[in-house]
């Protein structure tokens, strides 16, 4: 459904009003319950016979203002940053890799990337680190970035290759026709439509990605949670632990919802360029989900086509 | 052998707590998400926004720091939980928002003729929504959501690292103590895991691939 105006009718005057204060009245309570969350931690708390002050007091923000402070945390985004951009390059060869080998014409390249994917999809990324962190030694930001190549680079490769399937089959055809070999045929045309088609999956798995690098902190990688929780929490001391909360929250949002605008924005752009391409509404939002829909509609493609 | 053996105690307590985890942060996660759900498709504005806003925060949190939140920063203001509690607590904050889309995907896939028609022959909103969406909706959102249940399976191996032993932290103790048989450790941790992930995969896959076909 794309309009939500057919489950109901044009409301009139009456049920306009009625909406408008129900609106409202829940409107208030939200904020209500808003404020007196705000109120509650702004209120100073006794422990052991002390009066803390409240998390809003200025004694528990007061070293945002010190340089250092922002240059041990600058030093954990660009952690985080750098873990999540060589992973990603890496995920994104992965999966180009993948999606080829898992669509190719050779069975025995074919069926063992099956189970290779099957195997490392199913794996949380968190037992991939300790397992690159302890049989191969790699350090903990090779252990992160490699755990997340494979990961993600699996989960790209399957959305790759669903594009590929679901292209119509005329593409093919027409390719081999004017003299293509197969792989030519995939690699300079079948290839760069499905990439093109699943453009906005792949970015929302790398938002994916790089919350996934917060793991890091398990495994002892110095990135932003870390930096600021364990690194500055202990050098400030506990009652800044909400702060260093607040701040680590705040810089992971920052980040996150610029690369999520730019996929929603990135699938607006290419569901409206392709013609072929079916209109979803409201653009892919779990990857995972994008994926599956794509093999299964590709495969139902498949049966429709067979003879 | 008889080492290999003897560490099964111990993978089996934590394969208990992970499918503890799973269970329940499972079942609040869908009441969560449904709420959530319904009020972003509800005709009251201001509870679309909040479920709107509500979406976008936890879908853009890592786990790490939402089970950072309930580990460290939860006691630290004064609430005395255990940390199974908080790390379901955890897991069904961060599992909410990614049910409520799975749900309104399903209610956005219905045909608009769907709703038109039981609109044309007299049905209100909530017969509409009960009658003629939803149970259309709920078909279509099973593979979804348990597509929403396998990443929830992964993500509970991250309480493993926010003193709650499962599986994960389970493994982590015994490699530390066995260090002459990492491997077997790891690849049996692994083998756990997929118990629960691949059959929820193939019956999701099975499940997407009939609703497809039917339309």
């Amino acid at each position: 459904m794309t309009s939500q105006s057919v489950l109901f009718d044009a409301p009139g005057p009456r049920a306009r009003r009625l909406s408008l204060i129900l609106s409202i009245v829940t409107g208030v309570l939200i904020l209500g319950g808003i404020v007196w969350l705000i109120v509650t931690l702004a209120a100073p708390r006794e422990s052991g016979g002390v009066i803390l002050p409240g998390m809003f007091d200025a004694s528990r923000w007061e070293a945002l203002a010190l340089a250092r402070f922002w240059e041990i945390v600058g030093a954990g985004v660009l952690a985080t940053l750098s873990a999540a951009a060589v992973a990603a390059v890496g995920a994104l060869v992965l999966g180009v890799l993948f999606s080829l080998m898992r669509s190719s014409t050779i069975a025995w390249v074919r069926a063992p990337t099956a189970w290779l994917i099957e195997f490392l999809r199913g794996m949380p990324v968190l037992l991939m680190m300790l397992f690159i962190l302890l049989i191969a030694s790699t350090g903990a930001f090779w252990a992160v970035v490699i755990a997340l190549i494979l990961y993600n680079g699996t989960l790209i490769g399957e959305a790759l290759r669903a594009g590929l399937v679901a292209l119509p089959k005329g593409q093919r055809e027409a390719a081999l026709s004017i003299g293509m070999r197969e792989f030519q045929s995939k690699r300079l045309v079948e290839f760069p439509q499905a990439f093109r088609q699943m453009l906005p999956i792949i970015v929302a798995q790398l938002v994916v990605l790089l919350k996934d690098t917060s793991l890091g902190y398990i495994v002892g990688y110095h990135e932003l949670i870390r930096t600021t929780m364990n690194q500055l929490s202990s050098a400030l001391g506990n009652r800044y632990l909400f702060t260093l909360f607040m701040v680590a929250l705040v810089i992971y949002l920052a980040i996150n919802l610029t690369l999520s605008w730019f996929a929603r924005w990135l699938s607006r752009r290419t569901a409206s360029g392709g013609g072929r391409s079916k209109k979803r509404a409201g653009g892919p939002v779990d990857p995972d989900q994008a994926i599956l829909a794509a093999q299964a509609s590709a495969a139902a493609n498949q049966s429709a086509h067979r003879p | 052998m008889d080492q290999y053996l003897s560490l099964w105690p111990t993978y089996w307590e934590g394969f208990l707590m992970t499918l503890l985890l799973l269970a329940v942060s499972g079942v609040l996660a869908l009441v969560l998400g449904t709420l959530i759900a319904a009020m972003r498709i509800s005709p009251v504005a201001s509870l679309r926004v909040f479920g709107a806003v509500w979406v976008e925060i936890a879908r853009n949190t890592p786990l790490t720091l939402v089970f950072f939140f309930c580990a460290f920063v939860l006691p630290f203001l004064g609430l005395r939980w255990a940390f199974i509690p908080l790390a379901i607590l955890a897991l069904t904050y961060y599992t909410s928002p990614f049910v409520a889309e799975a749900l309104r995907s399903g209610i956005n896939g219905v045909p608009v003729g769907q709703a038109e028609a039981a609109r044309s022959i007299g049905l209100g909103f909530g017969q509409t929504v009960s009658l003629v969406v939803l149970p259309q909706a709920f078909r279509m959102t099973i593979p979804p959501l348990i597509n929403v249940f396998i990443a929830l399976t992964k993500n509970t191996s991250v309480a493993g690292g926010f003193f709650v032993i499962e599986l994960f932290a389970a493994t982590r103790a015994l490699t530390n103590d066995n260090g002459n048989m990492v491997i077997p450790i790891l690849v049996t941790t692994a083998a756990l895991y997929l118990v629960i992930t691949v059959p929820l995969g193939l019956l999701a896959g099975q499940l997407e691939r009939r609703v497809v076909v039917q339309r």
